[in-house]
């Protein structure tokens, strides 16, 4: 009897809506986790294995040696490098193409490279658009490492102390 | 000798004892690291990497410069030896540079292997390194000399093995260096590429293979090497199916562990941009790419019409199976005129095979040498004779040109062509007991009078060592490439494999005539040819050795079949299938073949070797000032290698630009020419107009003037008389 009872009254107050409510209300007036991307992002580790960017010299010569110790270590096969000679002798790439589809992003080549050429930065947010934009070739990784040198250095800078 | 029993790591071991403990651990299967011992080389013990225990010894001893002595008790791995191990390691890495990743010799370096297995860890090495200047070695080995070890590898072989003593130690304790004698740089020796094999760090490296690939990208196929009638193993290593260098494999009837320049480089000029990707046929006048069944299609047309008219030429380096179904084809249309004789000059006779394997020449006791530049038409046999006339034994030398051979020559009879036949007359070797070896030579086989000098060798001794040009002359009589009688006949149809009429033949002008009379040429070629373009109404982009498979004869009579190793490039194909695809287009029998091992097989259980009755009348030399000596240059046997840009660039560094008249400085002031003046050399109507070069070593009325060239191609007689005149 009594049960019923307090089933009419609640019933009645629309009480479990407001209990309901109640837990909309205090997410309400909550700390937001959603982030308005791409206005906002989430903040990433230095250690962040996004795209791939071959690194200069400060002298703006490029590092990469071509070595092939990248390609040699690359589980998913995604690195081509053909090499020869530059007309001054050094030992230089002539094509070095990483196939986004293929990357596994392991950080593998970035560990193999004796010159830190090969680097994994922070930045994720990247799309293609057509067939073939997903193979990012030698100009085009040259083309990121110089635009986010600044941040690669500083990254490295930061994680030297635990490699 | 009796044996006796020593003991390695605990194992018994029984052997003889003129042996080195390193010998017999390498006979029983265990390792011992080692930098400076190579099993062909002599002992210099300088590395002492391979240190190793010895019962009652109370230091470690060298194992390769140890001898086994009975009850010795050897311990490779013990605690002793490992510190001893570990310690020379740390000392060989003081100086060596720490460059492994721009190396070319990374990932196949011994060095890098035994400092994994054998050194530490880690370095605490903070001092300076050394560092030493680097030489232009020519532009066949790259040079790095920081990274040398000092094994010494390279001098011993330049002494010992191919006689040309270029490298040595300059410098003492820390400062000694390897380096060129007075500095003159450039490596003379036509083997001078199996240093790159036997230096075990990356101090010298392959020049044309230089950061083009790396060890672990490369896949390993064997092949036969096709630039002389040794057949030299092989090793192609490609990479995506493209071939990226070529190294020796072991035979130890043939070439050992070395490999020549010729056969180490050539591969070079795979890919010269003169290679043909696609059928392609002549359309009023003007060359059409097609496909293959429109340019097969019309070469049967051609063949069917020309009938009994057909004559087919190959060069004697294609495959026996080639040889053998472009004869069976021509034979099959009732034609008669096939050869691959095409410097030869005198038709009276067939080039007898050899009698003589290497092994057994090594072991001679008179070598005589017939008109043979051994040293730079087969280098790797002229290491044979070196290895004879070290042992002792005597070296004649019957030669148009005092040669400046990398042995000893005890005596040597020198005459020019036209004077060669009556000065060998003169000769016997009176030497009862010993054995004689005759090796004849190019310059013997392709001489007007040939038939009289292998009659006269013959005499001299019934072992002949007869060293043909081209890779397969041997499978090319086995096969059936000779033509049953020789007539004067024009023929209307020709069919080229893999010649290059202005080059390839003794007398370039007469063969072009004859292909511009003809009403069809079909070619088969590897690369693009002017003359050939001129002429052919269809050529076919055939597959060199690399891509095809097929067999070779060589001159010890040994039939060394191999596979293909790189992808075809462009739409070339194997020319013992474009000949199968012609018998059958054209209905003739027995062309169904579906492996070159079917055909090679067939010619095996024939064998139909064409035996030409020498009759016919003898060239006799009319009287003459001076004869022609038209050798081959060293790298220009064959297409490939006169397309391998290294090497041609070291045949104008060692022989100078080329073609030049090379005559005798005497007989050039009777004539008024000084050096470097240019003269005309005429023969017959034919006349060339060349740079005169002095040369003692030639005879006074001999002049030299190479074959295989544009700028003599005019010239029709290799060995014939010429008239030299100012110009």
């Amino acid at each position: 009897m009594k049960k019923r009872l307090l089933q009419y009254i609640k019933s009645f107050t629309l009480w479990e809506l407001l209990g309901g409510l109640m837990v909309t209300g205090k997410y309400f007036f909550k700390r937001k986790v959603t982030l308005q991307y791409p206005d906002e992002k989430t903040p990433n580790s230095p250690r962040n294995r996004g795209i791939h960017a071959l690194r200069r010299y400060p002298n703006g010569e490029e590092r990469c040696i071509a070595c092939k110790l990248c390609e040699a270590v690359c589980p998913a096969l995604a690195i081509k490098i053909d090499a020869e000679p530059r007309l001054d002798g050094s030992r230089r790439t002539t094509l070095y193409d990483i196939d986004l589809f293929k990357c596994v992003y392991c950080g593998f080549c970035e560990e193999a490279c004796p010159v830190d050429a090969i680097v994994l930065t922070r930045f994720q947010d990247y799309h293609v658009e057509n067939r073939g934009e997903n193979i990012l070739t030698k100009d085009k990784l040259l083309a990121i490492g110089d635009r986010y040198e600044k941040d690669i250095a500083s990254d490295r800078a930061e994680d030297a102390k635990y490699r | 000798m009796s044996d006796i029993e020593i003991e390695i790591d605990g194992k018994k071991l029984l052997t003889q004892p003129d042996k080195m403990v390193i010998q017999v651990a390498d006979e029983a299967g265990i390792y011992i690291p080692r930098f400076c011992y190579h099993k062909h080389l002599s002992i210099a013990a300088n590395c002492r990497m391979c240190l190793v225990e010895v019962e009652k010894s109370p230091k470690t001893l060298p194992a390769c410069a140890t001898p086994v002595m009975a009850g010795m008790k050897v311990f490779t791995r013990s605690p002793k030896a490992l510190a001893a191990q570990r310690a020379v390691m740390e000392f060989l890495l003081i100086n060596h540079p720490l460059d492994c990743p721009i190396c070319d010799q990374g990932g196949e370096c011994e060095l890098q292997d035994l400092s994994l297995g054998y050194g530490r860890a880690d370095s605490y090495y903070v001092e300076g390194k050394r560092s030493v200047k680097d030489e232009n070695l020519g532009p066949l080995v790259a040079t790095e000399m920081t990274r040398c070890i000092q094994c010494s590898r390279c001098i011993r072989f330049g002494q010992e093995i191919a006689g040309r003593p270029e490298l040595g130690f300059a410098g003492r304790g820390e400062h000694s260096e390897v380096r060129s004698y007075l500095e003159k740089s450039m490596l003379h020796s036509e083997v001078s590429g199996n240093i790159i094999d036997l230096c075990p760090v990356g101090a010298l490296t392959s020049k044309p293979f230089r950061f083009t690939a790396r060890a672990w990208e490369l896949q390993q196929y064997p092949s036969i090497a096709p630039h002389d009638c040794l057949g030299s193993h092989l090793n192609i290593h490609t990479r995506e199916g493209r071939v990226m260098r070529v190294v020796p494999r072991e035979n130890n009837n043939i070439n050992q562990v070395w490999l020549s320049d010729r056969d180490r480089f050539a591969y070079e000029g795979l890919y010269h941009s003169d290679r043909l990707t696609k059928p392609l046929v002549k359309k009023q006048g003007r060359w059409q790419e097609t496909d293959w069944q429109t340019a097969l299609n019309a070469a049967a047309v051609g063949l069917k019409k020309a009938g009994e008219g057909l004559a087919a030429l190959s060069h004697p380096s294609a495959t026996l199976e080639e040889f053998y179904l472009l004869q069976k084809l021509t034979r099959a249309l009732g034609a008669s005129f096939v050869d691959h004789r095409l410097r030869q000059s005198d038709f009276t006779f067939v080039v007898p095979a050899s009698s003589l394997t290497l092994d057994e020449l090594e072991k001679s006791d008179v070598i005589v040498l017939i008109g043979s530049n051994i040293q730079k038409e087969q280098p790797l046999a002229a290491l044979r004779v070196r290895k004879a006339a070290l042992k002792g034994a005597q070296v004649i030398s019957i030669n148009m040109q005092d040669y400046d051979f990398n042995f000893k020559v005890t005596s040597k009879i020198i005459a020019a062509p036209h004077r060669f036949v009556s000065e060998l007359e003169k000769f016997n070797v009176n030497e009862p007991g010993k054995k004689v070896a005759v090796v004849l030579g190019a310059l013997s086989i392709n001489h007007p009078e040939a038939r009289n000098i292998f009659k006269l060798a013959e005499k001299i001794s019934d072992s002949l060592l007869v060293l043909t040009e081209g890779a397969n002359a041997r499978g090319a009589h086995l096969a059936g490439m000779l033509p049953s009688a020789i007539d004067e006949r024009e023929r209307t149809a020709y069919v080229l494999l893999n010649v290059e009429p202005d080059l390839d033949c003794g007398n370039p002008q007469g063969l072009i005539q004859r292909l511009e009379k003809a009403d069809c040429v079909i070619a088969l070629s590897i690369f693009k040819n002017d003359i050939v373009s001129e002429h052919a109404d269809v050529i076919f982009p055939i597959a060199p050795f690399t891509e095809t498979s097929g067999t070779f004869v060589n001159t010890q009579n040994e039939w060394q079949t191999f596979k293909g190793a790189a992808s075809p490039y462009g739409e070339s194909r194997p020319a013992w299938k474009v000949l199968r695809v012609l018998g059958n287009l054209l209905h003739l029998e027995g062309f169904d073949y579906t492996t070159s091992e079917e055909v090679r097989d067939e010619v095996k259980s024939k064998k139909t070797e064409i035996t030409l009755a020498s009759n016919g009348a003898s060239f006799t030399y009319p009287k003459t000032n001076f004869s022609r000596i038209g050798e081959l240059p060293i790298y220009a046997t064959d297409s490939i290698t006169r397309r391998a840009k290294a090497l041609t660039d070291t045949q104008t560094l060692i022989e100078g630009e080329l073609p030049v008249i090379r005559m005798h400085p005497k007989a050039a002031s009777a004539l008024g020419i000084k050096e470097n003046n240019e003269a005309y050399a005429k023969q017959d109507q034919a006349k060339v107009r060349l740079p005169v070069r002095f040369d003692e070593s030639l005879p006074l009325d001999a002049v030299w003037i190479p074959a295989a060239m544009r700028g003599t191609s005019g010239l029709p007689n290799l060995f014939g008389p010429i008239e030299i005149e100012k110009a």
